[in-house]
């Protein structure tokens, strides 16, 4: 189905059933049309974008958001791999994580983030960070097709 | 809600050969709400040379963000965008390229090629207008753009 008339595919790789939610409910309110799936760690990531194991059926995505620090698999590691893989790197990977440090910046752009945003602790600001996501990526934005 | 620069303009290098997109996007930026400098150099080579400070560019500032059009004279879009992301020196910046072009192909060799977004741009003026509004509210408000480490 062509991209302009279905929900937009977005993975979450969150492990803080807060931030879940709150992404969650945040993506709900802010009218996003966007379809959230999400698992918790970097490892789960992968099985889902290579539809291993229980994600046989997976969507592929057309964005991630990825938060750097998970269990198991963090997020540089994910990033690392999805930007090595010919079979997924043309998909944006949206770093979101409370981390404002330099270092994590730099690298996480030296590996091909598409781009970096810091969470908002404040709600209101959070909200308006979803929707300004929904206005550049999912409106005004190109995304890479979802044809596999 | 400005978490990229506080005071500091941000530097934008735009890679365009039309005079007149090139005028319009000089103009959308500079009443735009965050302070920004914009370069706008004409075609591929001057891109490269903009970005290594080479010749007549030896002052120029590292731009915090590039906007790069695919169809350029001397050397294409899709060159330069190889050439920035395979130089660890440059490709920490994000690219974001700004196109008339709607080819699939386009799309999907820019994003394999480790563009941070693609866009294609109207010409109808309000429409232009609005995606330049779009690239400030997410590029220049809400992103952390990579930090100027010179």
């Amino acid at each position: 189905m062509n991209i302009q008339n279905r929900p937009i595919e977005v993975l979450l790789v969150e492990d803080n059933p807060g931030d879940v939610r709150l992404t969650r409910e945040t993506f709900t309110e802010s009218g996003a049309r966007a379809r959230l799936h999400v698992v918790g760690d970097g490892v789960e990531a992968l099985a889902f974008l290579r539809r291993q194991g229980p994600y046989t059926g997976a969507a592929r995505p057309d964005m991630i958001l990825l938060d750097l620090n998970m269990p198991r698999m963090d997020g540089r590691e994910v990033l690392t791999e999805i930007k090595r893989d010919p079979d997924l790197r043309r998909i944006p990977v949206i770093v979101l994580t409370t981390s404002q440090t330099e270092r994590d910046i730099l690298k996480s752009y030296d590996l091909q983030a598409n781009s970096y945003i810091t969470k908002p602790v404040d709600l209101d600001h959070f909200l308006t960070v979803v929707k300004v996501i929904d206005s550049f990526w999912f409106k005004i934005a190109r995304l890479p097709s979802s044809e596999d | 809600m400005n978490t990229t620069t506080g005071g500091i303009p941000i530097e934008i290098l735009l890679v365009e050969d039309n005079p007149g997109d090139a005028r319009l996007t000089l103009e959308a930026f500079k009443d735009g709400k965050v302070l920004n400098n914009l370069h706008v150099v004409g075609d591929g080579l001057e891109a490269l040379a903009f970005l290594r400070r080479q010749g007549q560019y030896a002052q120029a500032p590292r731009p915090g963000i590039i906007l790069l059009d695919l169809n350029l004279p001397r050397k294409d879009g899709r060159e330069v965008l190889a050439e920035i992301k395979a130089d660890p020196d440059l490709r920490r910046i994000p690219v974001v390229v700004l196109t008339t072009s709607q080819a699939e192909r386009d799309i999907l060799k820019s994003y394999d090629l480790h563009a941070n977004s693609y866009i294609t741009k109207s010409v109808d003026l309000d429409e232009f207008l609005a995606v330049i509004r779009a690239i400030e509210n997410f590029w220049l408000m809400i992103v952390r753009l990579p930090p100027n480490g010179e």
